[in-house]
């Protein structure tokens, strides 16, 4: 493999590794703000011991989404040094606004309300977790515009002399239409996963409850009255992410098609212009196109998809290869097919199944029920793995789909590879780090599981400090303060 | 002063802030080795920096992206040279957060030793590499005429850059002795004073002799006399924190530490004005605030953001060092 090749992984593997862990940060942040919003409201313990349970598991991930997110930052520089060079006087602008805006707020925030229970009056410890939750949607936001303006360049010109891009207008960057259809369809989808993971956990807790009535005991480790309540939270989470993501979906295939209308023909394997054009839901036979052996199609959708009505015209790879060899000079500008159209049905796929999912277990935990079966525990296993799945496929899907394109029409993507790296070195770093991620993500769900599995922690020293009640160990306010010593957190 | 000016003084102060905030971090993690006896004074060390390294950290994650928005081409020529150190410092930082958050979540002994582990090493190496890496800007490194770097892994790492990895080093741990002292009761703290002030001196000859180097051999004309004066601020700054630790007075060695990280880094920092990356092949290959800087368009749009925004980082980040700033000791 030569250089280019290896960066190609190493920047894939490496985004989509991170990628597992972002939507779940995001997500989870909200959802952990939610309920110890409602603690405070209603001094209802269950929601405490609710928040800790979950912030745990929040903090296990927030720990690899962070370490992971370094070697990002890095990376343009590194592998990609031509293409930062050529796109830095536009693309780092986001990058730096969103450490500015958003890594300094969440990491800060986050590290005072690790460290501020018992310690902080409890409604600024609130306030801490809300202000983390809007910081990672921030830094989404940020880094969504940077690579919006990859797939979609806009306020900007050339200047020729310097050979670079340079911005002319940040406005037009952070309202690109793709940054702005792309950001509601990143929240929702990542909304998927957090209430997956929290759907998940609580109805394994309830199965284990409904088989060891001496843990369901109210106050036991896996409480119903607690984990009833969170599994519809996670439940309704993933059915709200579901409905967000169809609706903004929808808006962006508009979008795509209209930007970068090859990706929606190579979604499609649309070899030829269409009118209409059916939605294919899955072609069995040869993906060149030439030859269907069976096809199960929806007529005229995929017009609709594409353009918002049943009757046009939806352009094919053919005819869009001749329109760019006109444009761009001689080359191949369609996508790898294959992976194309299997990321997109699959990214459709794994994300209705997993708001099937969610619909069916409010379904069975309705007027106090709870499922006992071995069923119910292998859905609840399977169900986060469902959205995360979504989340990848819909990133390979864009990022191979804007291929051979590194920044739409502008640069290729065998043009931004450092010219100064050599192979080895690639490789080297590229084993290393696969390595390395692999431990992490075994490392991940091993303590994801493990923390998870105990249930309901005891919280009653939290639960006087919440009540305002000053004599707990660590409590504030008195005044041989700065003599007491702190106790232990980590 | 223009805006590249602006720029580079403010890439600078984000290079210098990181240095100083985590490296009291880096000089804990490695007092973690060595210093602490046994499990109790592990814990001790890693609460003390628990709320706040992950902070520190995103002065790093600043530093390099307005170093990317506001100087593409330092970033660009900068990152690709250096590709292996940087490969081994992003393991090193990989490892050392993880360790922060994952140590206590297992059971075993042999698992919390493991991460102790990760924990030295990944505060060690990285606080080399970075005085490593730092040293090679100020000097300069073999760039071709596209600003690419033509040279090989030898030529990052030459005596005066490895003498800046054990200057970052020896800053870290001393600057990290003072903050456990500043942070800690009883024998805990009784010892990271003592090791401060024993450390004190050799640390204060190898910075004078860094310093000393840098000013003599890659500050050139007008730069010359601000190195020189900065320098000598930072090795006066380091001998004030010697003789406040010989008094007992823990707050103001911090104090005297952190202004002295920060004017060793503003030293390199002044020698290498108005250079980002000279060559050493061709000063014409070389890398100025001019033919490495963003547009104006770009830097003014950063920094009306920069501008407000700074100082409220600052502001919040502050509150956190004082929300938490009691000692940690055992309960009870
Ligand atoms: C839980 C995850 C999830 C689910 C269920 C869906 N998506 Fe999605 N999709 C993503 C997660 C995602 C993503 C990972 O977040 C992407 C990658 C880039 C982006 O903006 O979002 C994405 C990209 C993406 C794009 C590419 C945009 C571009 O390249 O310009 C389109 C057209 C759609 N999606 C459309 C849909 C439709 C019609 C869906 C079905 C109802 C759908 N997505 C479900
Ligand atoms: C914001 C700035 C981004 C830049 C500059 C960028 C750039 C790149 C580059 C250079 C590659 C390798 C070339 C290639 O496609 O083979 C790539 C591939 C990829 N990126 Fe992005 N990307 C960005 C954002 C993202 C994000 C946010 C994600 C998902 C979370 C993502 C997911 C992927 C995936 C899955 C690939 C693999 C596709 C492939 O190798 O062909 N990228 N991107
Ligand atoms: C290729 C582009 C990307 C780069 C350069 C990047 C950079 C980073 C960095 C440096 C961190 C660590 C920050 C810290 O120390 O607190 C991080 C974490 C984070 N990033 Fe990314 N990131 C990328 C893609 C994305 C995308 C697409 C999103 C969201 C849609 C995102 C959202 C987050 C969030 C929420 C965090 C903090 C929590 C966590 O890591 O789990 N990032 N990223």
């Amino acid at each position: 493999m030569d250089v280019l090749e290896l960066a190609r992984w190493q920047f894939g593997i490496t985004t989509v590794v991170h990628y597992f862990f972002v939507p779940f940060t995001i997500s989870m942040a909200f959802l952990v703000a939610i309920m110890e919003t409602i603690w405070l409201r209603t001094h209802s313990e269950r929601w405490l011991r609710l928040t800790k349970f979950f912030g745990k598991l929040l903090l296990i991930n927030l720990a690899v989404g962070v370490v992971t997110g370094l070697v990002q930052e890095f990376q343009f520089g590194m592998n990609w040094s031509d293409f930062s060079r050529f796109v830095g006087d536009v693309f780092g602008a986001p990058l730096a606004m969103e450490a500015l805006l958003a890594f300094y707020l969440e990491s800060v925030f986050v590290g005072v309300w690790i460290f501020g229970w018992g310690r902080i009056p409890p409604k600024v410890h609130l306030a801490t977790i809300w202000v983390t939750a809007v910081a990672t949607l921030l830094s989404a936001y940020f880094i969504l515009a940077a690579n919006s303006f990859m797939q979609n360049p806009v306020g900007y010109e050339i200047n020729e002399a310097a050979g670079r891009a340079e911005m002319t207008d940040i406005w037009a960057i952070l309202t690109n239409k793709v940054l702005l259809i792309s950001f509601p369809h990143t929240a929702f989808a990542a909304l998927m996963v957090g209430g997956a993971v929290v759907a998940a956990v609580s109805m394994w807790h309830l199965v284990r409850g409904a088989r060891q009535p001496e843990l369901a005991e109210p106050g036991g480790a896996s409480d119903p009255g607690a984990f009833r309540r969170s599994l519809r939270v996670g439940a309704v989470a993933v059915l709200v992410g579901g409905v967000g993501v169809a609706v903004t979906g929808d808006i962006q295939g508009k979008v795509m098609t209209e930007v970068q209308p090859m990706k929606m023909a190579a979604a499609e394997a649309l070899y030829e212009t269409q009118q209409p054009a059916p939605f294919s839901v899955l072609t069995i036979g040869t993906l060149d196109g030439r030859e269907p052996l069976h096809q199960l199609e929806v007529p005229q959708l995929l017009s609709f998809l594409a353009t918002g009505s049943f009757d046009a015209e939806v352009e094919g790879i053919n005819d869009l290869q001749e329109q760019y060899e006109q444009v761009y000079g001689d080359g191949e500008y369609a996508p790898n097919i294959p992976v194309t159209y299997w990321t997109f049905r699959l990214m459709i796929g794994t994300g209705v199944a997993a708001a099937l999912v969610a619909l069916w277990q409010l379904r069975a935990t309705r007027g106090g029920r709870a499922p006992t079966s071995r069923w119910a525990v292998r859905v609840a296993a399977v169900l986060p793995v469902l959205p995360l799945a979504a989340n990848a496929f819909g990133w390979i899907f864009t990022e191979m789909g804007r291929q051979p394109w590194l920044v739409f029409g502008l640069m290729r993507t065998s043009a931004g590879v450092s010219p100064g790296v050599g192979a080895g070195s690639v490789a080297a770093s590229l084993a290393a780090f696969t390595v390395l991620y692999a431990g992490l993500c075994w490392l991940w769900v091993w303590l994801l599981v493990k923390h998870a599995r105990p249930g309901l922690p005891d919280v009653t020293a939290e639960a006087r400090w919440g009540r305002g009640d000053r004599s707990g160990p660590d409590a504030d306010g008195e005044e041989d303060d700065a003599e007491r010593p702190l106790t232990f957190v980590y | 002063m223009d805006l590249a000016t602006l720029w580079f003084v403010l890439v600078a102060v984000l290079w210098a802030g990181y240095l100083t905030l985590e490296g009291f971090d880096f000089g804990v993690g490695m007092l973690t080795r060595g210093f602490a006896r046994d499990e109790t004074e592990r814990r001790i060390l890693i609460n003390t920096i628990g709320p706040v390294w992950d902070g520190n950290e995103v002065w790093l994650i600043t530093a390099v992206g307005a170093t990317f928005a506001a100087f593409p081409e330092w970033y660009a020529t900068a990152w690709s040279a250096y590709y292996l150190p940087l490969v081994l410092i992003l393991l090193a930082l990989i490892g050392r957060g993880l360790a922060f958050e994952y140590r206590g979540k297992g059971d075993t002994p042999r698992w919390r030793r493991r991460w102790d582990l990760v924990i030295f090493a990944g505060s060690l190496v990285p606080a080399f590499s970075w005085g490593v890496l730092l040293a090679g800007f100020t000097r300069g490194l073999p760039l071709g005429a596209g600003h690419d770097f033509a040279g090989g892994f030898a030529d990052l790492v030459v005596p005066y850059t490895l003498l800046g990895g054990v200057v970052t080093v020896a800053l870290s741990l001393l600057h990290g002795a003072h903050y456990v002292a500043l942070k800690t009761v009883g024998d805990v703290r009784t010892r990271a004073r003592v090791l401060a002030a024993r450390l004190g001196g050799p640390v204060v000859v190898v910075v004078a002799g860094f310093l000393a180097w840098t000013v003599a051999a890659y500050a050139e004309g007008r730069a010359v006399a601000w190195t020189a004066a900065i320098a000598a601020g930072a090795v006066v700054a380091l001998c004030t924190g010697v003789a406040a630790t010989r008094r007992g007075r823990e707050g103001w060695a911090f104090t005297a530490t952190f202004t002295g990280v920060v004017a060793v880094a503003a030293a390199l920092f002044a020698a290498l004005y108005p250079d980002v990356l000279p060559s050493t092949l061709a000063d014409a290959n070389g890398l100025t605030i001019t033919n490495a800087s963003s547009s104006d368009y770009t830097l003014t749009v950063m920094t009306w953001v920069a501008v407000p925004v700074v100082p409220l980082v600052l502001a919040y980040q502050g509150w956190v060092y004082w929300t938490f700033r009691r000692r940690i000791g055992l309960p009870g």
